[in-house]
């Protein structure tokens, strides 16, 4: 029982940041019908500027208070991540819309291999260690343990999924988006500006992303070029788990997929008599995958897409 | 310029095609002795794993190529067959078949998975197949990395060691020999093996493209609804190709295993299938010409990549960036720009020029449906 509740707990955490990465993926597939495989690695840039600013300020000016550093990591990843969304939109994406199907999702393997070569130029092969900001002092809780930071990831991240809703339910931007999501045309016929429509999804997704780094670097202690990819594919899963281009279907696909798999590596061992160990924990990310898209190709909350599946 | 200089050329091996095929002949027999006495023995390594690549390219373009079904797992079946190999000809279990035992199985087995894989996914098209297979490509490699405990199978991260190189009889390609007075270099050796391999599969491609199956996979990728209701069993024609390609895979990861003498879960990450995608996309999708050259292009790029560091020493007196650092970052912008200004490959199908070149809309139209999920 007290593994049960501390897997839940992990997996929650964990879940959470999932859901973060997979908002991007499902905005831009909503949209675009386009899968961002960059996504992970902005998210990785995310990690990376935040650790950086957070390194440098520590060395720089010594006694300032954790908070402001941790703001002032944040403050300088979201916006150099909204910038490289953009980017990578305009570059990677926007002069192949007419392009067949597979050239974007080239474009975009070629990006996510610039932007880990580049993250590995800059700041070296080696894990980067998160700052000491963070108290990692465990409370006790139902006979497990949890942290402030543990607390504070989830926390943060129901606050911006509850933002980022109103943003797209009750917002003239959001609604925008809704209509370019429906019908591109027509939503150009009406007045709506759809390519900044589309930029503005990018922006929004990548600073979603830039959190998302920031969160998992502090929640794991590291930061590391190559970490974007394993996220960027399982947040990808628990978008489709959810339903891809559902915006609260990848809150609840990610949440989901972060408790399944915190249960799977809990239990694989004990289910298995020892023949499979945790370090099957991310198999069970695609094993989720598989069987949704075969079950249910529409996710849990996506509407029905018999003719695309 | 080079089009006028070449067409009286190609006229001309037109008229005589067993010219063209007798010197083609001459240059694939000379060509390991070329660049190894030009750029030394190591590129004739290089050279090997340019024929495997062929194979991989090939193979793959069955899947994605003909059929229309993109799948970014293909590594998984060049690692099924390359662990089959080491299994049954390696100390690793005291087993040392022959290879001609070895790689049927191995295509054999590729072959299930392929269908394996394939039945669960019929359903899916497009972006979805995309990442199933490429979950499936993971989860191989997963397990490939942590079956050593408590049964030791594949040797976790270590890989398996000292594989048996391809012998017949007392004749090892492992070893060099001297044939009819000439003395061959194990590169050299594989090289034929590799090349004959690479024939045949070229071959068997060409043949399938042409043939009835070939007929409906192409039915299969323009459109589904119509190709089904022309009579065209697409549960059973979407898992040959499946197969079809996978075996290929198998096949070329036990000659990878056996050429190498060493696999371990490293050589199938996911890039590497990604590599083997981008070969068939640059070169020219559903295009056995585009494909070779692709395979060919991005085999020997990211080797002579390595140089930089000379280049960067020759022009700015000092190694300023690491070339390994490099090679893959200039390699990455090289498929974006590759995408934005040739999305049909650097030698098309005459099929899929014909659409690009076709009247504006017509065009768009049917390049919208080639890859579309919607139907």
């Amino acid at each position: 029982m007290d593994i049960f509740v501390q897997q839940l707990i992990n997996g929650l955490v964990l879940g959470s940041i999932y859901a973060l990465v997979a908002l991007g993926y499902t905005m831009v597939y909503g949209i675009l019908e386009l899968i961002n495989f960059a996504h992970g690695e902005v998210t990785m840039i995310g990690a990376m500027v935040s650790v950086a600013v957070m390194t440098a300020l520590i060395a720089a000016v010594p006694g300032m208070p954790a908070l402001l550093i941790v703001l002032a990591g944040l403050l300088l990843a979201i916006p150099a991540c909204m910038l490289l969304g953009y980017g990578i939109e305009r570059v990677a994406y926007r002069p192949l819309r007419r392009a067949p199907r597979l050239a974007p999702l080239i474009t975009a393997i070629g990006l996510s291999i610039v932007l880990q070569n580049l993250a590995m130029l800059i700041w070296g092969r080696r894990y980067i260690a998160f700052p000491p900001v963070i108290s990692r002092e465990p409370h006790q809780f139902l006979g497990a343990s949890i942290s402030d930071l543990q607390i504070v990831i989830v926390l943060l991240s129901l606050i911006i999924m509850a933002g980022l809703a109103f943003l797209v339910q009750r917002t003239r931007l959001g609604r925008a988006m809704r209509a370019t999501a429906q019908s591109r045309e027509v939503a150009e016929l009406m007045g709506v500006n759809v390519n900044t429509v589309i930029s503005a999804t990018f922006v929004i997704g990548s600073a979603l992303a830039a959190i998302a780094g920031f969160m998992v670097s502090a929640y794991y202690g590291l930061a590391h070029y190559y970490m974007g990819f394993m996220l960027g594919l399982k947040a990808f899963a628990a978008a489709v788990l959810g339903g891809i281009g559902n915006i609260p279907g990848a809150m609840l696909g990610g949440l989901l997929l972060g408790v399944i798999e915190a249960l799977g590596a809990g239990y694989v061992g004990d289910l298995t008599g020892g023949f499979l160990g945790s370090h099957y924990q991310d198999v069970f990310a695609f094993m989720v995958l598989i069987l949704v898209l075969v079950l249910r190709p529409s996710g849990l909350l996506g509407e029905r897409v018999a003719a695309r599946a | 310029m080079v089009a006028r200089l070449l067409t009286p050329l190609n006229r001309y091996f037109r008229a005589r095609p067993w010219l063209a095929f007798a010197l083609l002949a001459v240059f694939l027999a000379v060509l390991p002795f070329i660049v190894g006495a030009g750029f030394g023995r190591g590129w004739v390594r290089v050279l090997d794993f340019v024929l495997l690549y062929i194979i991989l390219a090939i193979g793959l373009n069955i899947v994605v190529g003909y059929a229309g079904l993109l799948d970014l797992g293909y590594i998984a079946f060049y690692a099924l067959g390359a662990y089959l190999f080491a299994w049954l000809g390696s100390p690793h279990f005291g087993l040392h078949l022959p290879f001609w035992v070895i790689l049927p199985l191995g295509a054999l087995l590729a072959g299930l998975f392929g269908v394996l894989l394939g039945a669960p996914t019929l359903r899916l098209r497009g972006d979805y197949l995309a990442i199933v297979t490429l979950g499936f490509g993971e989860i191989i490699r997963i397990f490939l990395n942590n079956l050593n405990a408590p049964v030791n199978i594949t040797n976790g991260p270590q890989g398996i060691n000292l594989i048996d190189p391809i012998r017949l009889g007392d004749f090892s390609l492992g070893s060099t020999q001297a044939v009819f007075g000439i003395t061959l270099y194990s590169p050299y050796l594989y090289y034929y093996l590799f090349l004959a391999f690479t024939l045949a599969t070229v071959f068997i491609a060409m043949r399938l493209q042409d043939s009835r199956i070939g007929r409906a996979w192409a039915a299969i990728r323009e459109d589904e609804v119509a190709a089904a209701a022309m009579g065209v069993n697409t549960r059973n024609v979407k898992l040959l190709a499946f197969a079809m390609g996978a075996m290929f895979g198998g096949v070329a990861g036990g000659l990878f295993a056996s050429f190498q003498g060493f696999i371990s879960p490293e050589s199938f990450h996911l890039l590497e299938s990604i590599m083997i995608l981008c070969m068939i996309v640059l070169g020219g999708m559903g295009h056995i010409p585009g494909v070779i050259l692709g395979a060919v292009l991005l085999t020997v790029l990211p080797e002579a990549l390595r140089h930089l560091g000379d280049w960067q020493r020759a022009w700015l007196g000092e190694v300023v960036v690491d070339p390994s650092d490099l090679r893959m970052l200039l390699f990455g912008f090289a498929l974006v720009l590759m995408m934005i200004y040739r999305p049909a490959g650097l030698i098309p199908s005459r099929q899929r020029k014909r659409e690009l070149a076709a009247e504006d809309g017509v065009a768009e139209q049917e390049q919208a449906s080639l890859y579309d999920t919607r139907a």
